[in-house]
């Protein structure tokens, strides 16, 4: 595999909660991500998914330093920039790119889509040849856009069209890698589709890396090569797609991944595991492992032991889970019912 | 809820330091000598130097500020006798108590201030609400369009006009007067009735606007869709729902225009001969009497920032979500 | 041969803005049975939401249309009138929306909110409301209900919101629920519990149930029969098995393809429908989703945009399209499975 483009390790970042009687002071914290370990690979698209309120789009702001970190190192191409300045990030910045969920308010709806496009290219003083307008007209093109509405502003656009404008000005730069926090989730099912398809031509004509951070498993299962399932701040599982979707070995991937419908009515029904109770609150997180307040499998062992992001026996190299009583690699596929309210 | 109103309380205080503190230093920023001018023609430099003790202006100015403050809750020993706590001082001018002073003036001032606000907000959020019910019907129109002339007037025009009109010309209103609430409201009521009109006049036609307005984006909101969907006649979603969702911005401004209200006084006063602290106010400024001064500031803002805090209280009670933080 | 519980018969809704007048809903009949499940599927602008409003009487007269009939238990609605709307609403036919943090109101505390329709349709006494309100608390699984019902609703998660919502619309046992996107706004795990509880109460009380969703999963799940929506039309109508097992209208093809799945082989690409969908001042003539077709050509020249294709049969598995139906055979055997 190619040299690491993206390595974060130990990445933490919590927020701060003021309060206090007369003087404020910090009295709790959310612990927005708490020590993710993730790599991405020149060219590869990396899922990270999870259930809101689980950290992905803090991870996906911390891997493009719009956040600063609390600990842990982000490095790109081999240099930790988790601290890096303003000014020793600029150079930085063309390279990893950000595409956003709302096309409707990520626009600023007073520029032309021209304006909107050319923005990184004169903030960055980059003069490609032929000039920024015909690179304009290009990057439509690439996107599936008229090159002759440079002119237009967005709300002349549908949602589609406006998200494609997004990824035009994320392009503008050339970047090598970008991070597309659910970029098609608020589009209509028909256009994910040509989004979806327009990202996966990009990865594979240009070479762009991806991380693709989405709740729909479904869309990161068609996108992404190497998928992480996060869960309250931790990654709980990480995997090559075929072996996450087919032998997932945490108890709440398998649950995640058991919860999706499906428009499938030929299929044989399949097993359905139906999680009690919602996600417990990021400010006080469950001591040990994160997921035992909702896990079927949980012991005395999982509130005093947290379990560490390891290759299980049984695993391929480099799917690891952070489970102390992992899912059996080989009993998926089967009718278990596992709904504890089915049981009575 | 106490957190809260102990925090707010805490920070009124040292809001109340802060101005009181500013006032008396900007006062001695001033080039002029105050007991230069109360010593009189026949000054000599022993007298002012007797003057300027009496005065309790012979001491440096933080010590002052010390005494002055401490006073407010001890007491204080003065030549011309003991001031009892809460003491604000003498007049520089007339010796006269400036607590009893205020005492004095400060009813008329708030009656003005409270009696008009009812009178506008009962006014302006009414017609607000008619407004928003009969959206671009003839009603709507006419409220927008008095509103806006409204908005667009003075007090000291609207009030001499007015006071010329109904006062001198037809003697449809009494001239306003201030009389004691406890002893004889319907006089109360009737002498100030001419200044809460025309105040109303000018507010009215803001709360009109704001009301309308909060009332439409309400009414488009999703859970007064809901309230309609579970059955709620178009009385109870417009008066359980909507208005009280379109009454949190409405007492916030509120709060602001107490505000204003009560530091328009001074112009209200003038306009309608009326005697509260605002005239005193004036006085004060003229005759550098600095006592009377840091007393009117400080009683003003005392009302302000208790105001405020009600204001408040009632945001937090009209919606909860305020409540948790 | 009995009528329907609810019987919607050429419903139609346009509302008139300054861009011009909005085709939102054009000639749409369906019936809903009783313990049944009709789940109405479409994107964005298809009119799913518009015809719901319109069987509560919810829209506002002053800026829309609406002709037709709606006929719920043998009671016209469409010119009912307000006040026999207002004693339907919340009573025989309650409504779940989207999003319930926005759709429940921030002011009053959830026991109120149940309790208030409670005795708006049953003058009920303040304290037989809120006994209410926490035995329905407790049907539809939240935990300490008797403590609970004095809470605000941003006091929930969105999940325990959505059942708040649940248990607002079913105080009064309705026999008609409308669940518009009732699980949009939720994570996957919690929809899945939504779902079930519906299903659960459903079969427990009966109740028919309109299931408006843009997610083709959750309709198989959820629903019994599948009406498919493309600009304020039926285009396709039928059970869940026979929609969406043997599609036959070409944008149900398009949704089927274009939707990534996690049990298909993983290299199969995903196919979009190509275009955006029409606006709703100029609807294409004809059928309205001839623009993005790809398989208007095999129609017959000008079939398409010539005159709108009914929705045929009228029972059972029905299309609104003017091929033939071996040409739709072949054309989802030979083209279209494979995606799927």
């Amino acid at each position: 595999m190619s040299e690491p483009l993206l390595e974060m390790s130990g990445l933490t970042k919590h927020f701060p909660i003021m309060g206090g009687l007369i003087v404020k002071r910090q009295v709790a914290q959310v612990h927005a991500v708490d020590g993710v370990d993730l790599t991405v690979h020149a060219g590869e698209s990396v899922g990270l998914v999870g259930e809101s309120g689980c950290g992905k789009s803090t991870t996906g702001r911390l891997a493009a330093r719009l956040l600063e970190p609390t600990a842990g190192t982000v490095r790109y191409r081999g240099r930790d920039i988790a601290h890096s300045s303003r000014r020793e990030l600029k150079p930085i910045r063309p390279e990893i790119q950000m595409i956003f969920q709302d096309p409707y308010s990520s626009l600023n709806p007073r520029q032309t889509v021209g304006g909107i496009i050319r923005g990184p290219m004169e903030v960055n003083g980059i003069a490609p040849p032929g000039g920024r307008n015909a690179r304009v007209r290009e990057l439509l093109e690439i996107v599936g856009l008229n090159p002759e509405h440079y002119n237009r502003f967005p709300h002349e656009f549908s949602g589609g069209q406006r998200q494609r404008i997004g990824i035009a000005r994320a392009l503008a730069l050339e970047p090598k890698l970008i991070i597309a926090d659910e970029p098609v989730s608020a589009l209509d099912v028909s256009i994910q589709a040509q989004v979806v398809n327009l990202l996966q031509a990009l990865q594979r004509d240009l070479g762009i890396a991806f991380l693709f951070i989405a709740h729909d498993l479904a869309i990161v299962r068609h996108f992404s090569q190497r998928v992480a399932v996060m869960y309250l701040g931790k990654i709980v599982e990480v995997a090559d797609r075929d072996s996450l979707y087919e032998r997932p070995r945490h108890p709440y991937t398998h649950a995640l991944l058991s919860a999706v419908p499906e428009a499938d009515v030929t299929a044989e029904p399949r097993e359905r595991i139906r999680l009690a109770g919602d996600v417990p609150s990021p400010i006080d997180p469950p001591s040990g492992c994160r997921f035992r307040t909702r896990c079927w499998k949980a012991q005395d062992r999982c509130a005093t032991e947290e379990p560490p992001l390891v290759r299980l026996q049984g695993n391929r190299d480099g799917h690891l889970t952070a489970c102390h009583f992992p899912e059996d690699p080989t009993s998926h596929g089967g009718n278990v019912i596992l709904d504890p309210a089915l049981q009575h | 809820m106490y957190r809260f109103l102990i925090r707010r309380i805490l920070g009124a205080v040292v809001i109340l330091l802060i101005i009181s503190a500013v006032t008396f230093f900007l006062f001695f920023a001033i080039p002029r000598d105050p007991a230069r001018l109360a010593c009189g023609k026949l000054c000599t430099p022993e007298s002012l130097e007797i003057v300027r003790h009496n005065m309790g202006i012979d001491e440096p100015v933080f010590l002052q500020y010390w005494h002055w403050l401490t006073a407010i809750f001890t007491g204080r020993d003065f030549t011309y006798g003991h001031c009892d706590a809460p003491c604000l001082g003498y007049s520089f001018v007339n010796q006269e108590p400036i607590f009893n002073a205020i005492v004095d003036r400060f009813p008329t001032t708030l009656s003005l201030t409270i009696g008009a606000a009812v009178v506008f907000l009962f006014f302006g959020v009414g017609a607000g609400m008619v407004a928003a019910a009969r959206q671009g019907r003839a009603l709507d129109k006419i409220a927008s369009s008095a509103s806006l002339l409204g908005a667009s007037m003075q007090i000291y025009f609207v009030g001499v006009l007015a006071t010329w009109i109904l006062v001198d010309q037809t003697q449809i209103l009494q001239r306003p007067t201030y009389h004691d609430f406890t002893a004889n409201p319907v006089a109360w009521a009737s002498g100030l009735l001419l200044p809460w009109l025309v105040l109303s006049i000018i507010f009215t036609a803001n709360y009109t606007r704001m009301t309308r307005s909060s009332m439409v984006e309400q009414l488009s909101e999703d859970y007064v869709r809901t309230a309609r969907a579970k059955g709620m006649s178009t009385r109870t979603v417009f008066l359980r729902f909507a208005w009280r969702g379109s009454m949190g911005p409405i007492v916030t401004i509120f709060g602001v225009d107490l505000g204003v209200l009560l530091g328009g006084a001074i112009i209200t006063e003038q306009t309608f001969s009326l005697h509260g602290i605002g005239e005193l106010s004036i006085k004060a400024v003229e005759n550098q009497d600095l006592p009377m001064l840091l007393g009117v500031v400080l009683v003003s803002a005392t009302a302000i920032v208790l105001f405020n805090i009600v204001v408040d209280a009632v945001y937090a009670f009209i919606d909860p979500r305020v409540r948790l933080n | 041969m009995t009528t329907p519980f609810l019987s919607v018969r050429d419903l139609t809704v346009d509302f008139h803005t300054e861009d011009g007048v909005v085709h939102a809903v054009d000639g749409l009949s369906f019936d809903v049975e009783k313990g049944t499940t009709l789940g109405i599927v479409g994107e964005s602008g298809s009119g799913k939401s518009v015809t719901n409003l319109a069987i509560l009487g919810l829209h506002n007269p002053a800026h829309s249309r609406i002709t037709g009939e709606i006929t719920l238990d043998g009671d016209e609605l469409v010119r009912a009138p307000k006040s026999q709307l207002e004693r339907l609403r919340g009573n025989k036919v309650a409504m779940i929306f989207q999003d319930p943090l926005t759709s429940l109101s921030p002011y009053h505390s959830v026991g109120r909110q149940i309790g208030e329709t409670f005795r708006k349709h049953t003058g009920a006494s303040r304290k037989e409301a809120r006994d209410r309100a926490v035995e329905m608390l407790r049907r539809v699984g939240i935990p300490h209900a008797q403590t609970r019902v004095d809470d605000y609703p941003h006091q929930f998660s969105g999940g325990m919101r959505q059942r708040v919502m649940i248990a607002m619309a079913l105080v009064c046992d309705p026999d008609l629920l409308i669940a518009d996107e009732p699980t949009t706004a939720l994570d996957v795990t919690v929809q899945a519990q939504i779902i079930d509880l519906l299903k659960d109460l459903q079969q427990q009380f009966g109740t028919a149930i309109i299931l408006i969703t843009h997610d083709l999963g959750v309709v198989a799940g959820a629903a019994h029969e599948v009406l498919v929506m493309y600009a304020g039309r039926a285009v396709e109508r039928g059970t869940v098995r026979e929609v969406l097992g043997s599609p036959r209208h070409p944008y149900t093809w398009g949704l089927l393809s274009s939707m990534p799945r996690l049990h298909a082989p993983v290299d199969v690409p995903l196919v979009p429908v190509r275009g955006t969908p029409p606006s709703l001042i100029n609807v294409p003539p004809g059928c309205p989703f001839h623009p993005r077709c790809d398989f208007q050509a095999l129609a017959g020249p000008d079939m398409c945009r010539g005159e709108r294709p009914e929705l045929s049969p009228h029972r059972g598995h029905g299309d609104a399209c003017y091929l033939t139906p071996a040409q739709k055979q072949d054309i989802f055997i030979e083209q279209i499975k494979e995606h799927l």
